[in-house]
């Protein structure tokens, strides 16, 4: 392009930018990640900077090795974010290898192959999560019970070194399931929910997110209000959370309506697993779901369905990585078919011809109304 | 009060009126020398009437309009003609334009005037035909001759005349010092176009930035119960035509079509001043508001300045610019303004304000980067295009991609580069674009009357041939009917 950029209108800007709007969903889950780290400790605290100086480390050589300004790539920080989700979506106290290899193919596979920021289709984070769980399962779904810092049960600095590390076994009682996971394997052995869930699930804990679980997925408070400070922000819009956990909520009414002792009740499916950090923060990611408003309804429409779906009849108790990425894959056809109604056309893009009735409306709307104010 | 209907799209730019808002109109000091582009209009060049050496009075006709869309040129003051020649354009190009240059005398003699007829005596035709006689154009930047949309409205059954005061345009305050200085004159104004469209009603539409500006109208159309001033949400570009219009009816100009489709004429508040001063005094469009304003100029001000003088001038009055600030020297409002290649070009009829920017506020610390997709550009557009999607082609260099999006749609208002986190300079794709498809068509045009031309030699060669052929068979059957006669007469 012989376009040059500094002759031509606007000659304003509104000063956001993209480091801003990175920056702005960073601190939006300071608080889930602050709390994951003080629920589950060192270990926890280890992986977070273990993936996010993989991924940074990562998306600096690749920019290095194709020759763009490293500087500006790494400051965008998208690749920082990309970073701290992939380590929230972890078992808290996954070894080291699980951040890096996930971090890795994140940054990698999931963006620069596709030529770096805002060309990758799927979303990076969702995507390494996703070869986690088919390549490691056991790794990948050892979950740990609470074990917050400076309680008695809370592992040293020492000690925390050795579960990132070293072959550290859990005993008995360290683990559990998640409650989805548990609702799941009852289910499995055709037990009805009315008693596998007591004792297991209280929707008080699981809203404040004193349970086990991701490192940085527990708290749907603290993600919901992350996420709501990022609607006003305007960082994110509404179409996509709204959308999407309105859908989940409809389809788990239904069922649970139908059939309270196998479908699990709406208030569990939203507190649970990873539905508010993907409604807020995975599905909104701009680069991979569609640009306009009525598409980013569809698109939401259509995580909600996947997450519900996989979740009670897939072969995994959580669905939001694979329903994010299954969407990522449909977003730019979703694009093609949903597309705002240009100014002057039609739906199908041809000139619209001003309606007679309206404009004769239009002609005579002033002597309905009351005259100079 | 009239519901409005609002637009889609837009962006919030600080409007930084207060820099120039407070400043009552003063009239530049008259500069020697005065430089009038015959090209300051939509349309053809006019054509001089004067020779170099000329002494012409003030309102003196010095080039007429040539062919149907165009405009007559007035001496902005009395003086003698100096030159005919090429001069700097007020544009990026910085391509010089034929102007006439004049020599100020100081005396600001008048053309002699016969005493002008009551408008409202005259037909609705002759009205039209003053206004076109007059030179005015569209000042709110789009410089369409007025007489030509005025005739055209009345043809196609306009039912509302919309005088623009909208002025959304940050930094501007050319209009809203007009409407509150000389409401009587824009009502008055307001009213002979009524006349001249035939119409019923008339709507000054302002944006609620301006609340004494509203006020003042109001009190000053309070007599004129056709006339309604109505306050808009001051949102950009509000005051774009396909806008207003859709923000005053709920209609939307079809693509491709009129705005009169719609049943709605936009003027702008200082076309319709210019249409007072013109049937009420016989006075031609030789002077205008210009704001000079920006964080580079030392005292912002709202100046009436003669056509053609320089943006020098003006900014000398003004105090002069920081030139270590300034980053950016406009001709218009930062959104849609043409960045000026230096400060010797002159004011022009369409000159609405003349900005010197400062780097902070031009927004110029950014080098843009990749696209991410977020949308905002979508979200912002008010014609509803896909701006990212736009730019993504041409950057492919899929010129005709770029055209199947809606790029004739597009009116470059700039909301989209304004609000994208990426700082992507969208609507300069959209001018490189617009330009190449320019190239193509006119390259299409060249190798269609080649191959017309390659046809017609072909067709001739072909109709010698046959020419040939035929005269040839003539021959022969000539020859052989000879024959046979003679075999007849044999018998
Ligand atoms: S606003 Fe800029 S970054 Fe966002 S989608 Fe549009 S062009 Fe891309
Ligand atoms: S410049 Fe064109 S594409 Fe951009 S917002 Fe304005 S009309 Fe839309």
């Amino acid at each position: 392009m012989k376009v040059n950029p500094l002759a031509g209108a606007p000659h304003a800007h509104d000063g956001d930018s993209v480091s801003r709007l990175m920056g702005r969903v960073l601190l939006a889950l300071l608080p889930a990640t602050v709390y994951g780290a003080v629920l589950f400790g060192w270990p926890a605290l280890n992986l977070l900077v273990i993936t996010v100086l993989v991924c940074l480390g990562c998306e600096a050589g690749c920019l290095w090795l194709a020759g763009r300004s490293v500087r500006q790539g790494i400051m965008d920080g998208s690749a920082l974010l990309t970073g701290v989700l992939l380590a929230l979506s972890l078992p808290p106290w996954a070894p080291w290898w699980i951040g890096a290899i996930g971090g890795g193919f994140a940054i990698v596979a999931g963006k620069q192959v596709f030529g770096g920021t805002g060309q990758n289709i799927f979303n990076p984070a969702m995507l390494a999560r996703v070869m986690l769980l088919v390549s490691f399962p056991v790794e990948m779904t050892t979950w740990l019970e609470p074990h917050p810092w400076l309680s008695g049960s809370a592992p040293s600095f020492l000690e925390g070194l050795q579960v990132t590390f070293g072959h550290f076994t859990f005993t008995d009682g360290m683990t559990g399931a998640t409650i989805l996971g548990h609702a799941r394997t009852e289910l499995v052995m055709n037990h009805p929910l009315s008693q596998a869930l007591p004792g297991h699930y209280q929707p008080g804990f699981a809203a404040i997110g004193w349970t086990g679980g991701s490192l940085g997925e527990t708290s749907a408070v603290l993600i919901l209000l992350g996420g709501l400070w990022l609607l006003w922000q305007r960082a994110i819009t509404w179409e996509i959370p709204a959308a999407m956990l309105s859908t989940v909520l409809v389809l788990a009414s239904v069922f649970h309506w139908v059939n309270p002792e196998r479908f699990a009740d709406p208030v569990l499916h939203l507190l649970s697993g990873s539905l508010m950090l993907g409604a807020f923060f995975i599905a909104t990611d701009p680069v991979t779901s569609p640009v306009a408003r009525i598409g980013q309804v569809v698109f939401g429409i259509g995580c909600g369905a996947l997450v519900y779906i996989i979740r009670t009849w897939g072969g995994y108790p959580e669905g939001v990585a694979f329903a994010a990425v299954l969407m990522n894959a449909a977003a730019p056809l979703i694009d093609h078919y949903f597309r705002p109604r240009a100014y002057g056309r039609t739906w199908r893009g041809q000139p619209r011809p001003v309606p007679e009735r309206a404009k004769k409306r239009a002609a005579v709307s002033r002597d309905s109304g009351s005259g100079p104010a | 009060m009239m519901r409005l209907h609002g637009f889609r799209g837009g962006v919030h730019p600080p409007g930084q009126k207060h820099l120039s808002a407070e400043r009552p109109i003063e009239s530049l000091p008259l500069p020697p020398r005065l430089y009038i582009p015959l090209q300051q209009h939509a349309g053809a060049p006019a054509l001089p009437v004067v020779t170099a050496g000329q002494r012409v009075a003030k309102g003196e006709l010095i080039a007429r309009e040539h062919g149907v869309t165009s405009a007559p040129l007035h001496a902005p003051s009395s003086g003698t003609v100096a030159a005919i020649g090429d001069f700097t354009a007020p544009h990026a190009s910085g391509l010089p334009l034929p102007a006439i240059i004049l020599d100020t005398d100081g005396e600001e003699r008048w053309i002699e005037s016969k005493p002008l007829p009551d408008p409202f005596s005259l037909s609705p035709e002759e009205v039209a035909c003053q206004v076109g006689a007059a030179g005015i154009v569209g000042m709110g930047g789009a410089n369409f001759p007025a007489a030509v949309k005025l005739s055209k409205a009345r043809q196609a059954g306009v039912h509302t005349l919309v005088v623009n005061g909208a002025e959304c345009e940050p930094y501007v305050t050319c209009d809203d010092r007009l409407m509150r200085e000389r409401a009587e004159a824009i009502i008055d104004g307001t009213a002979i176009m009524l006349h001249a469209l035939q119409a019923p009603r008339a709507l000054i539409a302002i944006e609620d930035n301006k609340p004494e500006a509203i006020q003042i109208m109001r009190d000053a159309c309070r007599q004129d119960a056709r006339i309604e001033v109505l306050s808009l949400a001051s949102r950009y570009p509000a005051g774009s035509a396909k806008q207003l219009i859709q923000s005053l009816s709920g209609l939307e100009t079809p693509s491709g079509g009129r705005g009169t489709d719609t049943g709605l004429l936009v003027h702008n508040v200082g076309t319709v001043y210019s249409a007072h001063r013109a049937l009420r005094y016989g006075q031609p469009l030789i002077s205008r508001i210009v704001t000079v304003s920006g964080g580079a100029v030392a005292e912002p001000r709202n100046l009436e300045v003669p056509l053609g003088a320089l943006v020098a001038d003006l900014l000398n009055y003004c105090g002069g610019i920081a030139r270590e600030d300034c980053a950016r020297l406009l001709m218009g409002g930062p959104m849609m303004g043409q960045p000026l290649p230096g400060i010797e070009v002159p004011v022009i009829k369409g000159t609405n304000g003349i900005l010197a920017l400062t780097a902070a506020e031009a927004g110029e610390a950014h080098p843009s980067s990749p696209c991410i997709r977020c949308g905002r550009c979508v979200e912002v557009c008010p014609m509803g295009l896909l701006p990212l999607e736009m730019s993504k082609r041409a950057h492919h260099e899929d010129w005709l991609g770029v055209q199947s999006l809606g790029l004739s749609d597009c009116m470059s208002c700039g909301s989209c580069a304004y609000a994208c986190p990426s700082h992507i300079p969208l609507p300069q794709y959209f001018a490189f674009a617009r330009g190449k498809l320019a190239e193509q068509r006119r390259e299409e045009r060249k190798s269609t009357h080649i191959r017309a031309l390659m046809e017609q030699r072909q067709a001739r060669f072909e109709r010698q041939a046959r020419a040939k052929a035929e005269a040839a068979a003539k021959r022969k059957a000539a020859k052989k009917s000879r024959a046979v006669m003679v075999e007849e007469d044999d018998e």
